[in-house]
């Protein structure tokens, strides 16, 4: 079995999606979901599912577990550029910095954290290398 | 300009203290400060306590050691710039006229290791997305990209502040390092090694504020000069930067929207009615050599893009045209959160009044206090003598 680290933030099918929102009335988009626009303030955003694919704009590893965390090290970590005009931060399956390039293609990927007490999978999102 | 004066300061020393609490240390700093400002029980008629990890009632428990008035004692908390806002709240008092006198103090007890901070949703715990040492890597990387930051560079950082605090007997680490060894110790977020970034530790800062027009003797005494409140301005976030210090998850792709040091700087020159080119002497938040850096482009100490030809110039080392952390900076001293803030504006009120010794700015006249971090928060202070 497989257990969201929190609901509402990703679907977990075939194509995996995340869920954000987008203002209609300044066309933001938000990641995760917003109940209202942080950059105008306007209410009730309209759900959106975010584009499951982007680029890569920054990243780095983490080699020590920070507070909280019982997965693996090291892991890689970074921020995607989606075409909405949205910047994620986001694990990255690729741990070696040298491994990845400024601006190269990433596919959004549901990943294993760690097994919760009753055994099943903890997973969250992550960005993987893609295909160019 | 506020019309407040700064009658006293003390400190105590930011490093790691065995057996030492953080009522301990506060008293130690406080005490020095009413000391110097020669103020007597009862002689302050509020008191504003900055502490992110200290507990209830954190400033009540240290002047509880002191003597007690019934004073007001407010505990603040804004990350690492606790102490800036416990000084803002303090000198908007002293302005409206609510007090002639009053204390502001900070003291800290970090937990060891990498910090833990409530701020984080749990599940951004258990994802491994509250590293916080990553986002300053991230930043890190950014800089090189923006800026032509190379490793190099950040390990010049380490050496120029380390070299600044090995005279600076309040500091954590009075050694000097050079780049090899900055390069040598361990990668933890690539490009950042762990001696370029700064220890959580502990500590204690205190300043004592009166009102210019109550302070005793005018013309103000001329020994040791007289340092004044020009600004000090607590600014947030804007959203919008994904790289914020308030961390969101997300942020947007456009790169113009300005940073809370920047809101923080800018309100802080229009009180002083001054500008970077007018500082003498600048103590920035350095949590890692890279924030240093960037610190400069967003104070406006350079231009955008300029921090690596500013720091390769010479110009903010010690000798240098605006040397900046003269202290050794939290690199050096460590970071005490509530203490930080406070730690600095120690620092450069013993820099105006020429007291500081092996590390003394000549002729300093116009200081700048500079700490950002988690919420956002952007704490900016300017004294001049």
């Amino acid at each position: 079995m497989r257990t969201m680290v929190q609901p509402g933030l990703f679907t977990d099918g075939e194509v995996p999606t995340l869920l954000g929102s987008r203002c209609t009335a300044c066309g933001a988009h938000h990641f995760p979901r917003h109940d209202t626009c942080p950059y105008c303030a306007t209410e009730d955003p309209v759900p959106v599912e975010l584009a499951g694919s982007g680029t890569l704009w920054a990243w780095t590893a983490v080699t020590s577990p920070p507070p909280g965390y019982q997965g693996e090290i090291p892991y890689g970590f970074g921020i995607v550029e989606l075409p909405e005009g949205i910047r994620i931060i986001a694990r990255l399956t690729e741990s070696d910095p040298a491994a990845l390039a400024a601006g190269q293609p990433m596919e959004l990927r549901i990943v294993a954290l760690h097994a919760d007490a009753e055994g099943n999978d903890v997973v969250t999102y992550a960005f993987a290398p893609g295909a160019p | 300009m506020t019309g407040v004066v700064i009658a006293g300061v003390g400190m105590h020393p930011f490093g790691r203290f065995e057996g030492v609490t953080t009522t301990d240390m506060g008293v130690h700093a406080v005490r020095a400060a009413l000391h110097e400002a020669g103020v007597a029980r009862g002689g302050f008629q509020a008191a504003f306590c900055g502490t992110a990890y200290g507990g209830v009632a954190t400033g009540h428990k240290v002047l509880s050691r002191l003597g007690m008035t019934g004073m007001p004692i407010v505990d603040v908390e804004a990350g690492c710039a606790s102490g800036g806002a416990a000084l803002m709240l303090a000198a908007g008092a002293l302005a409206a006229g609510q007090y002639d006198t009053v204390l502001v103090f900070g003291t800290e007890k970090m937990p060891r290791g990498i910090i833990r901070s409530s701020f984080f949703d749990p599940w951004q715990e258990e994802a491994g997305l509250a590293a916080t040492p990553s986002f300053f890597a991230l930043r890190a990387q950014r800089l090189a990209v923006t800026s032509g930051v190379t490793k190099d560079h950040l390990a010049q950082v380490v050496v120029k502040n380390r070299r600044h605090g090995a005279s600076n007997p309040d500091a954590m680490f009075q050694k000097e390092i050079t780049p090899e060894e900055v390069l040598a110790s361990r990668v933890i977020c690539e490009p950042l090694h762990l001696f370029m970034l700064c220890s959580p530790n502990e500590g204690a800062a205190a300043v004592v504020l009166r009102r210019q027009a109550d302070s005793p003797g005018s013309p103000p005494p001329r020994s040791p000069p007289h340092v004044t409140l020009a600004a000090a301005v607590l600014r947030s976030h804007l959203p919008g930067s994904v790289l914020s210090e308030s961390t969101p998850m997300s942020g947007l792709t456009d790169d113009a929207v300005p940073s809370p040091t920047t809101l923080a700087a800018t309100a802080a020159f229009e009180e002083a009615g001054l500008g970077p080119a007018d500082l003498d002497v600048v103590e920035c938040q350095d949590t890692d050599a890279a924030r240093e850096l960037i610190s400069y482009e967003e104070i406006g100490l350079c231009a955008p893009g300029g921090s690596a030809a500013l720091l390769a110039s010479g110009d903010t080392a010690l000798g240098g045209r605006l040397p900046v952390n003269p202290s050794g900076g939290l690199l050096s001293k460590g970071e005490p959160l509530g203490a930080s803030a406070l730690g600095q504006v120690v620092e450069l009120v013993r820099q105006l009044r020429g007291q500081c010794g092996d590390r003394q700015v000549d002729g300093a006249r116009v200081a700048l206090s500079h700490t950002v971090g988690r919420g956002a928060n952007a704490g900016v202070v300017i004294l001049t003598r």
